[in-house]
Protein backbone atom coordinates (compact mmCIF):
# COMPACT_ATOMS: atom_id res chain seq x y z
CA UNK A 1 0.00 0.00 0.00
CA UNK A 2 1.61 3.30 -0.94
CA UNK A 3 1.51 6.89 1.05
CA UNK A 4 -1.48 7.86 -0.60
CA UNK A 5 -3.22 4.63 1.65
CA UNK A 6 -2.77 6.56 4.54
CA UNK A 7 -4.68 9.06 3.93
CA UNK A 8 -8.48 7.98 3.80
CA UNK A 9 -7.25 6.11 6.98
CA UNK A 10 -6.35 8.74 8.97
CA UNK A 11 -9.24 10.66 8.11
CA UNK A 12 -11.70 7.75 9.22
CA UNK A 13 -9.60 7.44 12.72
CA UNK A 14 -10.22 10.97 12.62
CA UNK A 15 -13.75 10.93 12.02
CA UNK A 16 -13.63 8.38 15.60
CA UNK A 17 -12.15 10.59 17.19
CA UNK A 18 -15.23 12.26 19.29
CA UNK A 19 -16.43 8.41 20.38
CA UNK A 20 -13.26 7.45 21.99
CA UNK A 21 -11.28 11.40 23.38
CA UNK A 22 -13.09 13.28 26.04
CA UNK A 23 -14.27 16.66 25.12
CA UNK A 24 -11.33 19.08 25.86
CA UNK A 25 -8.95 16.54 23.36
CA UNK A 26 -11.82 16.97 20.78
CA UNK A 27 -11.82 20.79 21.19
CA UNK A 28 -7.85 20.34 21.32
CA UNK A 29 -8.36 18.10 17.77
CA UNK A 30 -9.82 20.94 16.02
CA UNK A 31 -7.54 23.71 17.11
CA UNK A 32 -5.16 21.25 15.80
CA UNK A 33 -6.84 21.17 12.29
CA UNK A 34 -7.24 24.64 12.13
CA UNK A 35 -3.79 25.38 12.89
CA UNK A 36 -2.57 22.59 10.61
CA UNK A 37 -4.82 24.23 7.87
CA UNK A 38 -3.30 27.87 8.76
CA UNK A 39 0.22 26.60 8.52
CA UNK A 40 -0.43 24.10 4.64
CA UNK A 41 -1.81 27.74 3.37
CA UNK A 42 0.99 29.37 4.57
CA UNK A 43 3.07 26.81 3.22
CA UNK A 44 1.32 26.78 -0.17
CA UNK A 45 3.84 30.61 -0.52
CA UNK A 46 6.26 29.78 1.75
CA UNK A 47 8.00 26.24 1.54
CA UNK A 48 6.17 25.49 -2.48
CA UNK A 49 6.46 29.72 -3.26
CA UNK A 50 9.45 30.86 -1.97
CA UNK A 51 7.96 33.74 -0.65
CA UNK A 52 9.27 34.90 2.96
CA UNK A 53 5.65 36.08 4.04
CA UNK A 54 6.07 36.43 7.77
CA UNK A 55 3.29 37.80 8.84
CA UNK A 56 0.84 35.12 7.47
CA UNK A 57 -1.85 35.22 10.46
CA UNK A 58 -2.87 38.46 9.79
CA UNK A 59 -5.06 36.88 7.15
CA UNK A 60 -6.25 34.44 9.65
CA UNK A 61 -7.01 36.86 11.73
CA UNK A 62 -9.08 39.08 9.70
CA UNK A 63 -11.18 36.13 8.41
CA UNK A 64 -12.12 34.73 12.24
CA UNK A 65 -12.74 39.03 12.75
CA UNK A 66 -15.29 38.80 9.67
CA UNK A 67 -17.16 36.20 10.26
CA UNK A 68 -17.46 37.33 14.45
CA UNK A 69 -18.25 40.54 13.15
CA UNK A 70 -20.95 39.60 10.42
CA UNK A 71 -22.26 37.26 13.27
CA UNK A 72 -22.75 39.74 16.20
CA UNK A 73 -23.59 42.92 14.70
CA UNK A 74 -25.44 42.17 10.96
CA UNK A 75 -28.70 39.55 10.87
CA UNK A 76 -26.97 38.32 8.35
CA UNK A 77 -27.47 34.08 7.70
CA UNK A 78 -24.20 32.80 9.20
CA UNK A 79 -24.05 30.53 6.15
CA UNK A 80 -22.82 34.12 4.84
CA UNK A 81 -20.84 35.46 7.20
CA UNK A 82 -19.15 32.16 7.00
CA UNK A 83 -18.85 32.58 3.80
CA UNK A 84 -17.63 36.23 3.61
CA UNK A 85 -14.36 35.06 5.84
CA UNK A 86 -12.10 33.89 3.14
CA UNK A 87 -13.01 36.52 0.66
CA UNK A 88 -12.09 39.34 3.03
CA UNK A 89 -9.14 37.32 3.30
CA UNK A 90 -8.19 37.28 -0.29
CA UNK A 91 -9.19 40.68 -0.94
CA UNK A 92 -6.76 41.74 2.09
CA UNK A 93 -3.83 39.51 0.15
CA UNK A 94 -4.73 41.63 -3.20
CA UNK A 95 -3.95 44.92 -1.41
CA UNK A 96 -0.89 43.03 0.40
CA UNK A 97 0.28 41.19 -2.00
CA UNK A 98 -0.06 44.02 -4.98
CA UNK A 99 2.26 45.89 -2.68
CA UNK A 100 4.63 43.43 -1.20
CA UNK A 101 5.19 41.39 -4.53
CA UNK A 102 7.67 44.18 -6.04
CA UNK A 103 10.31 42.79 -3.50
CA UNK A 104 11.75 39.96 -3.10
CA UNK A 105 13.15 37.23 -0.42
CA UNK A 106 13.69 39.16 2.78
CA UNK A 107 12.72 42.53 1.82
CA UNK A 108 9.53 41.11 0.94
CA UNK A 109 9.49 39.52 4.60
CA UNK A 110 10.03 43.05 5.97
CA UNK A 111 7.35 44.80 4.15
CA UNK A 112 4.91 42.06 4.48
CA UNK A 113 5.08 42.46 8.41
CA UNK A 114 5.17 45.82 8.72
CA UNK A 115 2.08 45.84 6.88
CA UNK A 116 0.32 43.12 8.84
CA UNK A 117 1.68 44.93 12.15
CA UNK A 118 -0.36 47.68 10.91
CA UNK A 119 -3.69 45.54 10.12
CA UNK A 120 -3.33 44.56 13.75
CA UNK A 121 -2.73 47.54 15.02
CA UNK A 122 -6.14 48.88 13.56
CA UNK A 123 -8.16 45.81 15.03
CA UNK A 124 -6.30 46.42 18.76
CA UNK A 125 -7.45 50.05 18.59
CA UNK A 126 -10.75 50.38 17.49
CA UNK A 127 -12.33 49.75 20.51
CA UNK A 128 -15.93 50.60 19.12
CA UNK A 129 -15.92 48.20 16.27
CA UNK A 130 -12.99 45.50 17.00
CA UNK A 131 -13.46 45.19 20.73
CA UNK A 132 -10.13 46.44 20.71
CA UNK A 133 -7.63 44.23 23.00
CA UNK A 134 -10.53 42.45 24.78
CA UNK A 135 -11.30 40.96 21.39
CA UNK A 136 -15.20 39.36 21.05
CA UNK A 137 -16.45 36.57 22.94
CA UNK A 138 -20.07 34.71 22.63
CA UNK A 139 -20.17 34.81 19.64
CA UNK A 140 -23.46 33.55 18.49
CA UNK A 141 -22.74 29.99 16.26
CA UNK A 142 -26.25 28.32 14.59
CA UNK A 143 -27.34 26.00 17.04
CA UNK A 144 -26.30 23.03 14.92
CA UNK A 145 -22.49 23.80 15.34
CA UNK A 146 -22.41 25.00 18.50
CA UNK A 147 -21.53 21.84 20.27
CA UNK A 148 -17.86 20.71 20.31
CA UNK A 149 -18.37 17.48 18.28
CA UNK A 150 -20.50 19.50 15.27
CA UNK A 151 -17.48 22.36 15.54
CA UNK A 152 -14.93 19.70 15.12
CA UNK A 153 -16.93 17.52 12.76
CA UNK A 154 -17.51 20.90 10.29
CA UNK A 155 -13.62 21.63 10.88
CA UNK A 156 -12.98 18.20 9.60
CA UNK A 157 -14.72 18.30 6.79
CA UNK A 158 -14.11 21.79 5.81
CA UNK A 159 -10.22 21.57 6.53
CA UNK A 160 -9.95 18.11 4.10
CA UNK A 161 -11.59 19.79 1.27
CA UNK A 162 -8.99 22.80 1.59
CA UNK A 163 -6.60 20.47 2.27
CA UNK A 164 -7.69 19.03 -1.20
CA UNK A 165 -8.14 21.79 -2.96
CA UNK A 166 -4.66 22.79 -2.20
CA UNK A 167 -2.77 19.91 -3.02
CA UNK A 168 -4.51 19.91 -6.65
CA UNK A 169 -3.26 23.46 -6.97
CA UNK A 170 0.20 22.30 -6.17
CA UNK A 171 0.44 19.52 -8.76
CA UNK A 172 -1.55 21.37 -11.29
CA UNK A 173 0.82 23.41 -13.96
CA UNK A 174 -0.24 26.68 -12.09
CA UNK A 175 1.64 24.84 -8.91
CA UNK A 176 4.63 23.44 -10.40
CA UNK A 177 4.97 27.06 -12.13
CA UNK A 178 5.22 28.43 -8.66
CA UNK A 179 7.83 25.50 -7.65
CA UNK A 180 9.71 26.60 -10.79
CA UNK A 181 9.95 30.44 -8.94
CA UNK A 182 10.66 29.39 -6.02
CA UNK A 183 13.54 27.37 -7.57
CA UNK A 184 14.95 29.76 -10.21
CA UNK A 185 12.43 33.11 -10.69
CA UNK A 186 14.91 34.68 -13.15
CA UNK A 187 14.94 31.35 -15.13
CA UNK A 188 11.21 31.35 -14.82
CA UNK A 189 11.21 34.76 -16.34
CA UNK A 190 13.44 33.92 -19.35
CA UNK A 191 10.90 30.99 -20.04
CA UNK A 192 8.20 33.12 -20.22
CA UNK A 193 6.39 33.70 -17.16
CA UNK A 194 5.06 36.26 -15.36
CA UNK A 195 6.41 35.99 -12.42
CA UNK A 196 5.15 38.58 -10.06
CA UNK A 197 1.40 37.88 -11.03
CA UNK A 198 2.17 34.04 -10.43
CA UNK A 199 3.22 34.77 -6.92
CA UNK A 200 0.84 37.59 -6.60
CA UNK A 201 -2.27 34.55 -7.47
CA UNK A 202 -0.46 31.84 -4.87
CA UNK A 203 -0.20 35.05 -1.88
CA UNK A 204 -4.38 35.45 -2.66
CA UNK A 205 -4.93 31.82 -2.57
CA UNK A 206 -2.88 31.28 0.65
CA UNK A 207 -4.90 34.38 2.43
CA UNK A 208 -8.03 32.77 1.15
CA UNK A 209 -7.59 29.41 2.99
CA UNK A 210 -6.47 31.01 6.02
CA UNK A 211 -9.45 32.96 6.19
CA UNK A 212 -10.96 29.59 6.20
CA UNK A 213 -9.26 28.61 9.28
CA UNK A 214 -10.03 31.40 11.00
CA UNK A 215 -13.74 31.67 10.41
CA UNK A 216 -13.48 27.76 11.79
CA UNK A 217 -11.84 29.06 15.09
CA UNK A 218 -14.69 31.19 15.68
CA UNK A 219 -17.35 27.95 15.20
CA UNK A 220 -14.42 26.57 17.06
CA UNK A 221 -13.77 28.64 20.16
CA UNK A 222 -16.66 31.40 19.95
CA UNK A 223 -13.90 34.53 20.23
CA UNK A 224 -11.71 36.26 18.48
CA UNK A 225 -9.13 38.64 19.93
CA UNK A 226 -6.02 40.61 18.44
CA UNK A 227 -3.61 38.11 19.64
CA UNK A 228 -5.51 36.04 16.31
CA UNK A 229 -3.22 38.17 13.98
CA UNK A 230 -0.18 39.56 16.52
CA UNK A 231 3.54 38.79 14.93
CA UNK A 232 3.97 35.64 17.48
CA UNK A 233 1.32 33.31 16.57
CA UNK A 234 2.81 34.21 12.47
CA UNK A 235 6.02 33.20 13.87
CA UNK A 236 4.55 30.42 15.53
CA UNK A 237 2.95 29.02 12.34
CA UNK A 238 6.02 29.59 10.42
CA UNK A 239 7.82 26.97 13.09
CA UNK A 240 5.09 24.62 12.32
CA UNK A 241 6.35 24.76 8.85
CA UNK A 242 9.57 24.07 9.57
CA UNK A 243 9.17 21.72 12.34
CA UNK A 244 7.03 19.53 9.93
CA UNK A 245 8.99 20.10 6.63
CA UNK A 246 7.98 23.05 4.25
CA UNK A 247 9.02 21.10 1.31
CA UNK A 248 6.38 18.36 2.09
CA UNK A 249 2.81 19.04 1.62
CA UNK A 250 1.82 17.57 5.09
CA UNK A 251 4.36 18.08 6.98
CA UNK A 252 2.84 21.49 8.40
CA UNK A 253 -0.12 19.77 9.62
CA UNK A 254 2.52 17.53 11.73
CA UNK A 255 4.07 20.66 12.56
CA UNK A 256 1.09 21.98 14.04
CA UNK A 257 0.26 19.11 15.94
CA UNK A 258 3.51 18.66 17.98
CA UNK A 259 3.62 22.40 18.98
CA UNK A 260 0.56 22.50 19.93
CA UNK A 261 -0.01 18.70 22.01
CA UNK A 262 3.43 20.39 22.97
CA UNK A 263 2.54 23.56 24.25
CA UNK A 264 -0.69 22.07 25.91
CA UNK A 265 1.22 19.72 28.25
CA UNK A 266 4.52 22.40 28.78
CA UNK A 267 2.36 25.11 29.71
CA UNK A 268 1.01 22.65 33.02
CA UNK A 269 4.58 22.83 33.85
CA UNK A 270 5.93 26.07 32.83
CA UNK A 271 5.20 29.78 31.80
CA UNK A 272 7.76 29.10 29.78
CA UNK A 273 6.61 27.93 26.09
CA UNK A 274 8.43 30.65 24.01
CA UNK A 275 11.74 29.69 25.33
CA UNK A 276 10.67 25.92 25.10
CA UNK A 277 9.96 26.70 21.29
CA UNK A 278 13.31 28.48 20.90
CA UNK A 279 15.40 25.19 21.88
CA UNK A 280 13.25 23.23 19.65
CA UNK A 281 13.30 25.79 16.61
CA UNK A 282 17.39 25.30 17.16
CA UNK A 283 17.43 21.93 17.44
CA UNK A 284 15.52 21.44 13.83
CA UNK A 285 17.32 23.60 12.35
CA UNK A 286 20.44 21.99 13.28
CA UNK A 287 20.04 17.99 12.85
CA UNK A 288 16.68 18.50 10.70
CA UNK A 289 17.05 21.14 8.17
CA UNK A 290 14.17 20.09 6.39
CA UNK A 291 11.77 19.11 9.07
CA UNK A 292 11.08 16.08 10.56
CA UNK A 293 8.32 15.35 7.43
CA UNK A 294 11.23 15.89 4.78
CA UNK A 295 13.48 13.60 7.18
CA UNK A 296 11.50 10.81 6.73
CA UNK A 297 11.01 11.28 3.31
CA UNK A 298 14.43 11.46 2.24
CA UNK A 299 14.86 8.17 4.25
CA UNK A 300 12.34 6.22 1.97
CA UNK A 301 13.97 7.36 -0.52
CA UNK A 302 16.94 6.53 -0.40
CA UNK A 303 15.79 3.08 1.06
CA UNK B 1 18.25 36.24 -39.18
CA UNK B 2 19.88 37.99 -36.11
CA UNK B 3 21.84 41.42 -36.86
CA UNK B 4 23.38 42.77 -33.65
CA UNK B 5 24.45 46.25 -34.93
CA UNK B 6 26.86 48.63 -33.07
CA UNK B 7 25.54 47.55 -29.30
CA UNK B 8 26.75 49.16 -26.25
CA UNK B 9 26.30 48.52 -23.33
CA UNK B 10 28.09 50.21 -19.71
CA UNK B 11 27.82 49.36 -15.86
CA UNK B 12 28.67 52.81 -13.93
CA UNK B 13 30.73 53.59 -16.52
CA UNK B 14 32.96 50.44 -17.50
CA UNK B 15 31.72 50.00 -21.04
CA UNK B 16 31.36 45.58 -20.85
CA UNK B 17 30.09 46.02 -24.41
CA UNK B 18 30.91 48.93 -26.77
CA UNK B 19 30.03 49.20 -30.45
CA UNK B 20 29.66 45.05 -31.08
CA UNK B 21 28.69 43.94 -34.53
CA UNK B 22 27.10 40.65 -35.27
CA UNK B 23 25.50 38.81 -37.73
CA UNK B 24 23.67 35.50 -37.43
CA UNK B 25 22.83 33.62 -40.68
CA UNK B 26 19.86 30.82 -40.42
CA UNK B 27 21.31 27.70 -39.84
CA UNK B 28 24.82 29.33 -39.18
CA UNK B 29 26.57 27.93 -35.92
CA UNK B 30 28.35 31.06 -34.75
CA UNK B 31 30.68 30.89 -31.70
CA UNK B 32 31.84 34.38 -29.74
CA UNK B 33 35.15 34.53 -28.24
CA UNK B 34 37.30 36.56 -26.21
CA UNK B 35 39.17 36.43 -23.01
CA UNK B 36 37.48 36.76 -19.67
CA UNK B 37 35.44 39.69 -18.98
CA UNK B 38 35.02 40.33 -22.63
CA UNK B 39 31.35 41.02 -22.45
CA UNK B 40 30.53 37.82 -24.00
CA UNK B 41 27.95 36.98 -21.65
CA UNK B 42 26.51 40.22 -21.01
CA UNK B 43 26.23 40.35 -24.80
CA UNK B 44 24.11 37.31 -24.50
CA UNK B 45 22.33 39.12 -22.12
CA UNK B 46 21.33 41.99 -24.42
CA UNK B 47 20.14 39.80 -27.05
CA UNK B 48 17.72 37.34 -24.99
CA UNK B 49 16.39 40.82 -22.83
CA UNK B 50 17.95 40.67 -19.54
CA UNK B 51 19.70 43.80 -20.34
CA UNK B 52 18.86 47.03 -21.90
CA UNK B 53 21.88 48.54 -24.45
CA UNK B 54 22.93 52.11 -23.59
CA UNK B 55 22.93 52.22 -27.51
CA UNK B 56 22.69 50.05 -31.01
CA UNK B 57 19.90 47.92 -31.99
CA UNK B 58 19.12 44.33 -32.11
CA UNK B 59 17.56 43.21 -35.26
CA UNK B 60 15.31 39.39 -35.14
CA UNK B 61 14.23 38.41 -38.78
CA UNK B 62 13.98 42.06 -39.54
CA UNK B 63 12.12 42.95 -36.33
CA UNK B 64 13.87 44.94 -33.98
CA UNK B 65 13.86 43.62 -30.66
CA UNK B 66 15.82 46.14 -28.89
CA UNK B 67 13.93 46.93 -26.38
CA UNK B 68 11.65 43.61 -25.54
CA UNK B 69 11.85 41.40 -22.31
CA UNK B 70 13.03 38.79 -21.94
CA UNK B 71 9.45 36.69 -22.20
CA UNK B 72 8.76 38.42 -25.26
CA UNK B 73 11.99 37.49 -27.32
CA UNK B 74 11.45 33.88 -25.88
CA UNK B 75 8.25 33.92 -27.90
CA UNK B 76 9.90 35.21 -30.74
CA UNK B 77 11.59 32.13 -30.49
CA UNK B 78 15.35 33.03 -29.65
CA UNK B 79 15.97 30.59 -26.58
CA UNK B 80 18.84 30.28 -24.47
CA UNK B 81 21.06 28.50 -21.64
CA UNK B 82 23.61 30.44 -18.90
CA UNK B 83 27.26 29.80 -18.14
CA UNK B 84 26.74 29.20 -14.63
CA UNK B 85 23.75 26.20 -13.82
CA UNK B 86 20.33 27.61 -13.98
CA UNK B 87 17.90 24.98 -13.60
CA UNK B 88 14.69 24.23 -11.22
CA UNK B 89 17.25 22.86 -8.48
CA UNK B 90 13.90 21.08 -6.62
CA UNK B 91 11.92 19.95 -9.68
CA UNK B 92 12.59 16.77 -11.55
CA UNK B 93 14.27 16.55 -15.07
CA UNK B 94 10.70 15.83 -16.67
CA UNK B 95 9.15 18.88 -14.94
CA UNK B 96 12.18 21.13 -15.98
CA UNK B 97 11.42 21.10 -19.63
CA UNK B 98 8.01 20.62 -19.20
CA UNK B 99 7.70 24.06 -16.99
CA UNK B 100 9.51 25.64 -20.42
CA UNK B 101 6.78 23.73 -22.56
CA UNK B 102 3.99 24.70 -20.35
CA UNK B 103 5.03 28.21 -20.47
CA UNK B 104 5.59 28.43 -24.05
CA UNK B 105 2.12 27.15 -24.60
CA UNK B 106 0.71 29.49 -21.85
CA UNK B 107 -0.64 26.88 -19.87
CA UNK B 108 0.47 28.10 -16.37
CA UNK B 109 -2.35 29.56 -15.53
CA UNK B 110 -4.07 26.10 -15.23
CA UNK B 111 -4.92 25.25 -11.47
CA UNK B 112 -7.50 22.67 -11.94
CA UNK B 113 -5.89 19.70 -13.68
CA UNK B 114 -2.64 18.02 -12.57
CA UNK B 115 0.09 19.04 -14.55
CA UNK B 116 1.80 15.47 -15.50
CA UNK B 117 -1.15 15.12 -18.24
CA UNK B 118 0.49 18.24 -20.31
CA UNK B 119 2.71 17.55 -22.94
CA UNK B 120 4.23 14.31 -21.72
CA UNK B 121 5.06 13.16 -25.42
CA UNK B 122 6.98 16.36 -26.20
CA UNK B 123 8.71 16.76 -23.28
CA UNK B 124 10.07 13.06 -23.19
CA UNK B 125 10.71 13.31 -26.53
CA UNK B 126 13.05 16.28 -25.92
CA UNK B 127 14.43 14.23 -23.32
CA UNK B 128 15.05 11.68 -25.58
CA UNK B 129 16.68 13.75 -27.50
CA UNK B 130 19.66 14.99 -25.26
CA UNK B 131 20.16 11.87 -23.51
CA UNK B 132 18.54 12.49 -20.23
CA UNK B 133 15.32 10.20 -20.22
CA UNK B 134 16.59 7.71 -17.81
CA UNK B 135 16.73 10.74 -15.10
CA UNK B 136 13.24 11.71 -15.75
CA UNK B 137 12.29 11.40 -12.54
CA UNK B 138 15.59 12.93 -10.54
CA UNK B 139 15.71 15.61 -8.89
CA UNK B 140 17.46 18.38 -10.56
CA UNK B 141 19.98 19.29 -7.97
CA UNK B 142 20.80 15.57 -7.73
CA UNK B 143 22.19 15.48 -11.37
CA UNK B 144 25.97 15.71 -11.67
CA UNK B 145 27.27 19.09 -12.80
CA UNK B 146 27.81 17.94 -16.37
CA UNK B 147 23.99 16.22 -16.55
CA UNK B 148 22.66 19.90 -15.10
CA UNK B 149 24.44 21.81 -18.59
CA UNK B 150 22.41 19.28 -20.28
CA UNK B 151 19.36 19.97 -18.62
CA UNK B 152 20.31 23.23 -19.23
CA UNK B 153 19.99 23.23 -22.93
CA UNK B 154 16.81 21.10 -22.57
CA UNK B 155 14.82 23.55 -20.59
CA UNK B 156 15.93 25.90 -23.80
CA UNK B 157 15.10 23.55 -26.47
CA UNK B 158 11.07 23.64 -24.37
CA UNK B 159 10.46 26.75 -25.72
CA UNK B 160 10.79 25.45 -29.53
CA UNK B 161 13.24 27.23 -30.59
CA UNK B 162 14.60 28.35 -34.12
CA UNK B 163 17.44 30.41 -32.55
CA UNK B 164 19.26 29.22 -29.42
CA UNK B 165 22.16 31.03 -27.50
CA UNK B 166 24.05 29.07 -25.62
CA UNK B 167 26.28 30.44 -22.93
CA UNK B 168 29.13 28.36 -22.51
CA UNK B 169 27.62 24.79 -22.54
CA UNK B 170 30.74 23.26 -21.99
CA UNK B 171 31.64 25.29 -18.72
CA UNK B 172 32.92 22.75 -15.84
CA UNK B 173 33.36 19.43 -18.05
CA UNK B 174 35.52 17.16 -18.74
CA UNK B 175 37.00 16.64 -21.57
CA UNK B 176 35.00 13.50 -22.80
CA UNK B 177 31.72 15.32 -21.50
CA UNK B 178 32.95 18.61 -23.76
CA UNK B 179 33.10 16.43 -26.66
CA UNK B 180 29.80 14.34 -26.09
CA UNK B 181 27.95 17.62 -25.57
CA UNK B 182 29.18 19.25 -28.56
CA UNK B 183 28.03 16.14 -30.55
CA UNK B 184 24.85 16.51 -28.71
CA UNK B 185 24.70 20.45 -30.25
CA UNK B 186 25.71 19.39 -33.30
CA UNK B 187 23.11 16.55 -33.69
CA UNK B 188 20.03 19.06 -32.25
CA UNK B 189 21.17 21.59 -34.48
CA UNK B 190 20.37 19.64 -37.36
CA UNK B 191 17.54 17.30 -36.13
CA UNK B 192 15.56 20.54 -34.76
CA UNK B 193 17.30 22.83 -37.79
CA UNK B 194 18.25 25.13 -35.26
CA UNK B 195 20.83 28.61 -35.93
CA UNK B 196 22.95 28.84 -32.64
CA UNK B 197 24.99 31.34 -31.53
CA UNK B 198 27.92 29.95 -28.26
CA UNK B 199 30.06 31.39 -26.38
CA UNK B 200 33.26 28.76 -25.28
CA UNK B 201 37.06 29.04 -24.22
CA UNK B 202 38.46 25.68 -25.52
CA UNK B 203 39.35 26.70 -29.29
CA UNK B 204 39.36 23.37 -30.61
CA UNK B 205 35.80 23.22 -29.98
CA UNK B 206 35.31 26.47 -31.40
CA UNK B 207 37.65 26.03 -34.48
CA UNK B 208 35.69 22.40 -34.59
CA UNK B 209 32.22 23.16 -34.44
CA UNK B 210 31.48 26.71 -35.53
CA UNK B 211 31.04 28.00 -38.88
CA UNK B 212 31.65 31.67 -38.14
CA UNK B 213 33.42 33.11 -35.31
CA UNK B 214 33.09 36.41 -33.76
CA UNK B 215 36.22 37.87 -31.61
CA UNK B 216 35.67 40.38 -29.00
CA UNK B 217 37.85 41.54 -26.82
CA UNK B 218 36.79 44.61 -24.14
CA UNK B 219 33.86 44.85 -25.56
CA UNK B 220 34.78 45.62 -29.04
CA UNK B 221 34.17 43.53 -32.55
CA UNK B 222 37.79 42.72 -33.51
CA UNK B 223 36.86 40.45 -35.89
CA UNK B 224 33.76 38.64 -37.26
CA UNK B 225 34.50 36.39 -40.29
CA UNK B 226 35.13 32.45 -40.88
CA UNK B 227 37.37 29.85 -38.82
CA UNK B 228 40.28 30.59 -41.44
CA UNK B 229 40.03 34.14 -41.58
CA UNK B 230 40.30 34.51 -37.81
CA UNK B 231 42.87 31.89 -37.24
CA UNK B 232 44.79 33.70 -39.85
CA UNK B 233 44.46 37.15 -38.12
CA UNK B 234 47.53 38.89 -37.05
CA UNK B 235 45.39 41.45 -34.73
CA UNK B 236 43.33 38.08 -33.29
CA UNK B 237 46.63 36.52 -32.32
CA UNK B 238 48.01 39.36 -30.51
CA UNK B 239 44.90 40.41 -28.80
CA UNK B 240 43.39 37.33 -28.19
CA UNK B 241 44.67 33.82 -29.28
CA UNK B 242 48.97 34.71 -28.19
CA UNK B 243 47.68 36.30 -24.77
CA UNK B 244 45.34 34.60 -23.09
CA UNK B 245 46.34 30.90 -21.66
CA UNK B 246 42.55 29.52 -22.29
N1 LIG C 1 25.81 43.46 -13.81
C1 LIG C 1 27.07 43.94 -13.92
N2 LIG C 1 27.47 45.02 -13.21
C2 LIG C 1 28.72 45.50 -13.32
N3 LIG C 1 29.67 44.97 -14.11
C3 LIG C 1 29.33 43.89 -14.83
C4 LIG C 1 28.03 43.32 -14.78
N4 LIG C 1 28.00 42.26 -15.62
C5 LIG C 1 29.22 42.17 -16.16
N5 LIG C 1 30.04 43.15 -15.70
C6 LIG C 1 31.41 43.38 -16.11
O1 LIG C 1 31.42 43.45 -17.51
C7 LIG C 1 32.57 42.77 -18.02
C8 LIG C 1 32.14 41.76 -19.02
O2 LIG C 1 31.52 40.68 -18.32
P1 LIG C 1 30.97 39.40 -19.05
O3 LIG C 1 30.39 38.53 -18.00
O4 LIG C 1 30.08 39.81 -20.15
O5 LIG C 1 32.28 38.74 -19.62
P2 LIG C 1 32.47 37.35 -20.33
O6 LIG C 1 33.11 37.63 -21.63
O7 LIG C 1 31.21 36.58 -20.35
O8 LIG C 1 33.52 36.66 -19.37
P3 LIG C 1 33.70 35.11 -19.00
O9 LIG C 1 34.51 34.52 -20.09
O10 LIG C 1 34.44 35.15 -17.72
O11 LIG C 1 32.36 34.52 -18.86
C9 LIG C 1 33.32 42.20 -16.83
O12 LIG C 1 34.41 43.04 -16.55
C10 LIG C 1 32.31 42.23 -15.72
O13 LIG C 1 32.95 42.48 -14.49
MG1 LIG D 1 30.55 34.84 -19.53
Amino acid sequence: MGKKGLIPIAFLLLLLFPFFLPRFYVYLSSLILIHGLLATSLNFVLGFGGMYQFHHCVFYGVGGYTTALLLTKTSLSPFLAFLAAPFASAILSILMGVICVRLSKLYFGMLQISLGSLVWAIVYRWYSFTGGDDGIHGIPIPHLLASTNSAYYFTLVITALSMFAMYRMLVSPFGKTLQGIRDNPVRCEMIGVNVKLHQLLALIIAGFFAGVAGMLFVIVDTTVFPEMLFWTLSLEVLIMCLVGGWFTFFGPLLGAAILIILRTIISTYTVYWALVLGVIMTLIIFFLPNGILGYIEEKLKRG
Amino acid sequence: MLEVKGVSKSFDGFMAVSRANLTVNKGEMVAVIGPNGAGKTTLFNLISGILKPDSGRIIYKGEDITFLSPYEIFRKGICRSFQIVNVFQRLTVFENVQLSVLSREKKTWNLLMPAKKFYVDETERILEQVGLKEKRDTVAGFLSHGEQKILEIAIALGGKPEFVILDEPTAGMSPEETVMCMELIKKLRHEMDLTILFCEHDMDVVFGYADRIMVMVRGETVIEGTCDEVRCDTLVQEAYLGVSDE
